[in-house]
């Protein structure tokens, strides 16, 4: 995965003094193999990766029936069948959009106010240590055990759905952001500050800088959670939404609606992830091989 | 100018009060090059961060330009041997980030970061991130940098602590170089005794543990001095030979400890 722009660069200034090497017969030729090399090893990962996922469909379409009932594992036709028909009486997009907007306004209420707090409190010791004995309490407790709660509170409306998403964020932002900013080397700081930075300057240039690693990493881990969280809240009790149809295609004993959902679930979070690792590498560009 | 005046720290370290250099006084007029000498732990990097404002003094107080240091001094560059470039700002963008803080037209700094990377050699690589950078040039971009603002006062700790024999007497040739064009005040703390010979208008001495001023030396070395050469120097050799005298019982102290 070392097809970044360093690496780019690096390889063409080694090129551009091999060709100047005496006994190098065909310039290129082993940048060439190397490119070449890599191109193949990336071939064999997506079709090993392809050939994975076909065994395990065909397994679980073969077992279907012959070894196992069909009632606790439905089969990939069933579950294509399902989708399809999901898809096209517009059951899917009602239920996936829901979904996503409990997720994505929870992920965005949890991150800005984890970020807050963790920049706060990374910034003023004696705040930190004061909320420390807190934070652990609330750390330590189980999020999902805090659902009914938000129901209570904010009833089953997609309110709770983004609170509980919310829940789960601002934690892993929370901490991340914290250890982030108490991360800022003071060297740094410092030389920034003899440089001429005024306060602003030095949270502009330096402390936010140093901390979006982290407060990266944060983000990057809590897009998942943000999904299980809005999941969750309606797995426990709501009227719409991907875990409610998953809920009510258990309730009715159709293996094959609940496996629908989940594919749902999972190839979303495939999605999220690769589009956040694409927005990672272009942020942290600076880290050597990151 | 820089004037000490009895300045002195005591550290708190593990419930007790550590004193780490003495009440100390000593000038250095503006456009001399002095280096501190010593063992570790002989105050020598703490006095030099009391010029630069990062370390209070416990008693006493330092004068930098006719104004008493309190608080960050920013009327000086300063270096020290750990890398200090911020490593998501390529080589440009750290030089300019000074200019950028002391809030310089954007034109200016154009041209400015432009003549500091060709004065140090790094114009091809002004793109490049720290971490694609050797050590040597890690060094260079970070010279650049406390240059391009143009400082009166230079204060560097080990700057070139890190680097090989070689690269080493590369960097002080180029130090060299630059305060013969511009007559800058340079405090430079080193362990390298030849190192500080070499550059410097006077050498202080420190002796450690508690940290004070064990002697003042001149250093009249005809003036430009080539770094490379200057080792098999007759004049060079006596000195060192002088100051180690003043110094090995230092290092022996320290070595026995």
């Amino acid at each position: 995965m070392n097809d970044n722009a360093v690496d780019t660069r690096r390889a063409a200034a080694a090129a551009a003094d091999i060709e100047r090497t005496p006994g190098h017969v065909v310039p290129g030729q082993f940048l060439r193999a190397a490119e070449r090399a890599e191109r193949n090893r990336r071939w064999s990962i997506r079709v090993g990766q392809v050939a994975i996922g076909i065994l395990v469909l065909a397994l679980w379409q073969g077992v279907s029936g012959w070894l196992i009932d069909p009632f606790f594992i439905s089969s990939p036709a069933d579950v294509a069948v399902r989708l399809w028909s999901w898809t096209m009486n517009g059951t899917l997009a009602g239920a996936f959009a829901y979904t996503m907007q409990a997720m994505i306004l929870g992920f965005v209420l949890g991150s800005l106010s984890g970020f807050t707090a963790g920049f706060l409190l990374g910034r003023s010791d004696l705040l930190a240590r004061i909320c420390d004995p807190y934070i652990t309490a609330i750390y330590c407790l189980p999020k999902i055990a805090l659902a009914p709660l938000m129901i209570m509170w904010f009833g089953i409306g997609i309110e709770s759905k983004i609170a509980m998403a919310a829940l789960i964020v601002f934690f892993l932002v929370f901490l991340n952001t914290f250890a982030g900013v108490r991360d800022v080397s003071a060297i740094h700081l410092n030389t920034a500050r003899i440089m001429g930075a005024n306060g602003w300057q030095l949270l502009r240039y330096v402390i936010f800088p140093s901390a979006a690693a982290w407060v990266l990493t944060g983000l990057k881990v809590s897009v998942p959670y943000a999904l299980i969280g809005a999941v969750v809240g309606e797995l426990i009790s709501s009227n719409r939404g991907i875990g409610f149809l998953i809920g009510q295609a258990s309730g009715l004993f159709d293996t094959a609606g609940v496996f629908a959902g989940l594919v749902v679930l999972a190839v979303t979070g495939i999605v999220l992830n690769a589009g956040l690792k694409m927005l990672e590498r272009h942020l942290l560009r600076w880290r050597d091989g990151a | 100018m820089i004037a000490v005046r009895g300045a002195a720290k005591i550290f708190v370290a593990r419930g007790a009060e550590v004193p780490a250099l003495l009440p100390t006084d000593l000038d250095i007029p503006s456009g001399r090059f002095v280096s501190f000498v010593g063992p570790s732990g002989c105050g020598k990097s703490t006095l030099l961060n009391m010029i630069a404002g990062i370390v209070a003094p416990s008693y006493g107080e330092i004068e930098h330009d006719g104004a008493v240091v309190s608080g960050i001094n920013r009327n000086v560059g300063y270096m020290t041997q750990a890398d200090s470039l911020l490593p998501w700002r390529s080589a440009e963008e750290n030089v300019s980030l000074p200019l950028i803080l002391r809030g310089w037209p954007r034109d200016r700094i154009a041209a400015r970061v432009d003549s500091m990377l060709a004065m140090v050699g790094l114009t091809k690589f002004r793109r490049h991130f720290p971490a694609e950078l050797s050590g040597g040039m890690r060094k260079r971009v970070a010279l650049a940098q406390v240059l391009a603002y143009d400082p009166g006062t230079l204060l560097m700790d080990e700057p070139f602590g890190a680097l090989d024999a070689q690269l080493k007497l590369v960097m002080q040739n180029e130090l060299a170089r630059i305060w013969d064009d511009t007559r800058k005040t340079i405090v430079f703390v080193t362990h390298d005794l030849a190192e500080a010979i070499a550059l410097s208008d006077e050498v202080v001495i420190f002796s450690g543990r508690p940290g004070r001023i064990k002697s003042v030396r001149k250093i009249d070395l005809p003036r430009p001095r080539d770094v490379f050469r200057l080792q098999f120097d007759p004049a060079f050799r006596a000195l060192y030979n002088e100051l180690w005298d003043a110094l090995a019982p230092e290092i022996g102290a320290e070595a026995r400890a």
